[in-house]
């Protein structure tokens, strides 16, 4: 896994005197095999931050540099950044199977054939806790958070070296926007997975990433590892931000008392 | 969710349709007679008859007979096949062109795409006889040169539209997504481009071909088209047209085969595009309003638009509170002061009332219930959340409440009372139906959730507001503004004498959805039903807006039916939750009981199920497995048995009704292995 890092970057759209400054010299660094988080309002350039890591939108002035190399100039084969994108609805090519999907991104020269591929793609839908016999299956067939864990199959389909996930639970239902952020959980921890994770939702940032940087108008105004930002946020922007969330469902009167039973998963997440 | 079926196999359904049926029936008699007339009577329509010259219609000649003696009847028929060959080459033609041009700018690139359509762009503004006209005469006059000439002359509005097809196709994220993933530019256009743009293209071309036909008449009749010997339906009709007062049929016969393929073309793209756009939209036109807020994108929400209008004309209204026409039951009696008495039991102070509410939205597959039987009241004042996943029928219950529902969707209730007026009632004289639609107008309040569709965005917001307390009270024009000007204040924007003056877009999203509530307030609302009020909005207009809903409430003991999605944004504002699922309220209980207190199975993985800033970060979320209930196949039982872990026998053969607030068999209950209380 690799360091992606954003030197100073400024992202414009327009020219001239009606240019607009979505992205304004923002320096931020991804370590290795971290998730970052990324939050600010709609409008504060998170999604144009986003595109301009995978090189997607023209960074204006600075670079965006993965390992020390620039991000934006490949030549061909898949990008060594991928992306998750908010809506699976219109991620994923509808008259295209699955598997068909997650198979145009797997790189040619991984070798084998027709049954390589398939294996491949097998492979990746397990990953994301689909089964591997949904390959033939098209998206419309598919509920929301099925359809976003074929994204992410096919952005890992890709060999990344990081992932951007671009606000991947606001469009999917509270039930099974849980089940997307174990697997971003998951992924990270069993893959050792960078992920540059965006979103507009200070408690999905704080479940998922190990360290935050807050973006107002373009800046980045705050960053930190998540404990200090949300816990002792110093930019007024970050502590209005937080003081604007619904107030966690609290309880004033424990009903059950019963010791917290050790699920599988849960031994597995602390070790 | 059935599967979505593919265009060919729609296509069949579509052309049982009488349009495509019409249209199919008239191609096919066409083709028949284009590959079989010139076979049986080719040489017939040549014969010279010197003795029958220009002859009227008999009954040896239907037609007539031309200068020559020749039947012009059979004469028309043959001309079939090569009016439509001229007419299929030159759409050929047309559609390759069209097609070069309009993914240029995909292929080549930005600046040389540019370039393109530029050029596509100018072309276009010529009509397409003049290029016709001008082509036919660089490429001379003759077959193939008017193939080449309407061919080309088409190629401009293909292009155009092909162009902006794929430029809409090439921004949505599949397509970025096949970028990052190495492929190729051709890759991209043949493999996510052209199938997803292709039903419009060939149904333009369809219709293309109908009008190439047109044209071609037109050319050979001006004598630039095909030359004799060779005869097309324009040829012929310029032959007729020099005696059409003497004999009429010698022109209005290849005339009418004109007709004739005009339509048959144009029917059968007509039906074509049916079935295109049945198969691109979402699901089928019911189904979708099944989803109601179901998919939360923070883009574009067009699908609320119609209720949305619906709304503004019905919620905007009187200034000064009407005599309510309806308070004998003591209601208004009950004032800010009742507030806190009338809870769900308080049945004289209950500002809605709804008993076995049933929405039923006809389908394809027959009719499908997505609101199965729904009880609830709201007490004056009292503030109600209803919270559920997609599809669990909690927007189809607020819009059935505020009679925002049109046909063929239909709404039933044992009881469905708003202010003590039946809103069911159906045989009203028409004082008592304008009586209940001023009730509505000036105390039921709707907030919807993308506030951009809820206003007209081409009038100022201080007229939108006045509107309806002009209607419903005739309130002078100057009353009514200064009245719209009071309420934006009353919902905090600053400077509303020049924002009313404004458009919606010049008000941000957060402004917009406080103006919508302004709008409500234009009345004296009893009742605030706000569908995802918040959605589309960051948390920190978010919680400007609610603390804004909060602050109406409490001043006027205003009622509200909140839908959300989102279990912590209903529990912050309200006093008692109704939660949905499939179509049913599942459990009914107050809102400080969420976190603890909850005893359906569903409330609980639900509560749990969210994120907040205090969850613990070494345990998985809590995950509702399998998906919601797809309204249209609702299961046998309880319909969460299949996703809930305490499932047994019972709950997968006896669907359990709503009893002392939860209608489940297994109230309270906890699985071993379930996390206790999610406790901060």
């Amino acid at each position: 896994m690799s360091e992606l890092r954003f030197d100073d970057v400024t992202v414009r759209y327009g020219s001239g005197r009606r240019a607009t400054t979505a992205v304004d010299g923002v320096r931020l660094v991804v370590p290795p095999g971290q998730v970052v988080g990324l939050v600010g309002e709609s409008g504060s350039g998170k999604s144009t931050l986003a595109r301009a890591a995978v090189g997607l939108v023209p960074v204006h002035s600075g670079r965006v540099l993965l390992d020390g190399e620039p991000v934006a100039r490949r030549r061909r084969g898949p990008s060594p950044v991928q992306m998750v994108f908010q809506d699976p609805a219109s991620s994923l090519d509808p008259r295209m199977t699955v598997g068909e999907s997650i198979a145009e991104a797997v790189p040619h020269r991984t070798g084998g054939g027709a049954a390589a591929l398939r294996a491949e793609v097998a492979r990746l839908l397990t990953l994301v806790h689909l089964d591997p016999d949904r390959a033939g299956a098209y998206p419309g067939q598919l509920s929301g958070g099925q359809r976003q864990r074929v994204a992410i199959a096919r952005a890992l389909a890709a060999r990344p070296r990081l992932v951007v996930a671009d606000e991947i639970t606001s469009a999917l239902d509270v039930s099974i926007q849980g089940a997307v952020l174990n697997l971003v959980r998951e992924l990270q921890r069993d893959l050792g997975l960078t992920v540059l994770f965006i979103s507009h939702n200070l408690a999905v940032v704080r479940y998922v990433a190990t360290q935050v940087a807050v973006l107002h108008h373009g800046r980045v105004v705050e960053q930190g590892t998540t404990a200090q930002v949300l816990g002792e946020p110093r930019h007024d922007y970050t502590r209005s931000l937080l003081a604007a969330v619904p107030a966690p469902l609290t309880s004033t009167e424990p009903v059950s008392t019963e010791p917290v039973s050790t699920e599988p998963a849960s031994t597995r997440s602390t070790t | 969710m059935p599967a979505r079926p593919s265009a060919p196999r729609r296509l069949p359904a579509v052309l049982r349709t009488p349009v495509g049926l019409a249209g199919t029936g008239l191609l096919t008699l066409l083709l028949t007679v284009a590959v079989l007339a010139p076979v049986l009577w080719g040489d017939a329509a040549e014969a010279i008859d010197t003795a029958a010259m220009l002859q009227g219609s008999s009954a040896d000649h239907w037609a007539g007979t031309d200068n020559l003696g020749r039947d012009l009847m059979l004469r028309t028929l043959v001309a079939t096949r090569l009016s439509l060959v001229l007419a299929l080459a030159a759409t050929a033609l047309a559609v390759a062109v069209g097609l070069l041009l309009g993914t240029a700018s995909l292929l080549l690139g930005a600046r040389a795409g540019r370039l393109v359509t530029a050029g596509v762009n100018i072309a276009v503004a010529f009509p397409g006889l003049l290029l016709a006209l001008f082509f036919a005469v660089v490429f001379g006059v003759g077959q193939v040169g008017s193939v080449l000439a309407i061919g080309l002359a088409g190629a401009p509005a293909f292009a155009r539209l092909c162009q902006t097809l794929v430029a809409g196709v090439a921004s949505r994220d599949y397509v970025a997504a096949a970028r990052l993933a190495g492929v190729g530019r051709l890759r991209i256009l043949l493999r996510h481009v052209l199938p997803n743009v292709g039903g419009p293209l060939v149904v333009n071309a369809t219709i293309g071909a109908g009008g190439a036909l047109l044209s071609f008449a037109g050319l050979s009749f001006l004598g630039l088209g095909v030359q004799a010997p060779a005869y097309d339906w324009g040829r012929l009709m310029q032959d007729g047209l020099n005696r059409i007062y003497l004999d009429p049929l010698a022109a209005l016969v290849p005339g009418l085969a004109v007709v004739v393929a005009g339509l048959a073309f144009n029917l059968t793209g007509e039906a074509v595009a049916r079935g295109f756009s049945i198969d691109t939209a979402d699901g089928l036109g019911g189904v979708s309003l099944l989803a109601g807020g179901a998919v939360r994108t923070r883009r574009g929400r067009a699908r609320r638009d119609r209720a949305a209008g619906a709304a503004a004309s019905r919620t905007a209204p009187g200034a000064v509170a009407p005599d309510p026409t309806v308070a004998d039951d003591g209601a208004s009696g009950a004032g800010p002061g009742g507030a806190s008495g009338a809870g769900p039991d308080g049945a004289s102070g209950a500002v809605l009332d709804v008993a076995d509410l049933v929405v039923t939205v006809p389908t394809p597959g027959g009719p499908v219930r997505p609101v199965r039987g729904v009880t609830f009241r709201v007490g004056r004042g009292e503030a109600v959340g209803v919270v559920g996943e997609s599809g669990s029928g909690k927007t189809l219950t607020a819009l059935a409440v505020a009679r925002l529902l049109e046909a063929p969707t239909t709404v039933t209730a044992r009881t469905l009372r708003f202010q003590g007026a039946d809103l069911l009632a159906t045989d009203l004289t028409a004082a008592q139906r304008t009586l209940l639609d001023t009730l509505l107008g000036t105390e039921l309040a709707m907030v919807f959730q993308d506030p951009m569709s809820s206003f007209n965005p081409v009038r100022r917001m201080g007229t939108q507001l006045a509107e309806g307390a002009r209607h419903h009270l005739r309130l002078g024009r100057r009353a009514a503004r200064e009245r719209a000007v009071d309420r934006l204040r009353a919902v905090r924007i600053p400077d509303p004498d020049r924002r009313a003056g404004q458009y919606p877009h010049e008000f941000s999203g957060g402004m917009r959805q406080r103006a919508m509530i302004g709008l409500g307030l234009m009345g004296s609302p009893a009742l605030i039903v706000a569908d995802e009020p918040t959605t589309a909005l960051d948390v920190t207009v978010q919680r400007q807006v609610l603390d804004l809903l909060a602050e109406v409430r409490a001043q006027d003991a205003v009622a509200l039916l909140l839908i959300s999605h989102d279990v912590s944004v209903v529990a912050d504002v309200c006093d008692r939750v109704l939660v949905m699922y499939a179509g049913r309220v599942v459990e009914d209980l107050p809102a400080a009981h969420l976190a603890t207190g909850a005893r359906h199975p569903y409330t609980r993985a639900l509560v749990s199920a969210v994120p907040h800033l205090a969850t613990d970060l070494d345990r998985p979320l809590t995950v509702i497995p399998g998906r919601p209930v797809d309204p249209a196949d609702v299961p046998a039982g309880c319909p969460f048995a299949p996703r809930c872990p305490l499932a047994d026998a019972r709950c997968r053969t006896e669907d359990p009704e709503l009893v002392d607030g939860v209608a489940c068999w297994h109230p309270g209950e906890r699985r071993p292995a379930e996390p206790a209380v999610v406790v901060a």
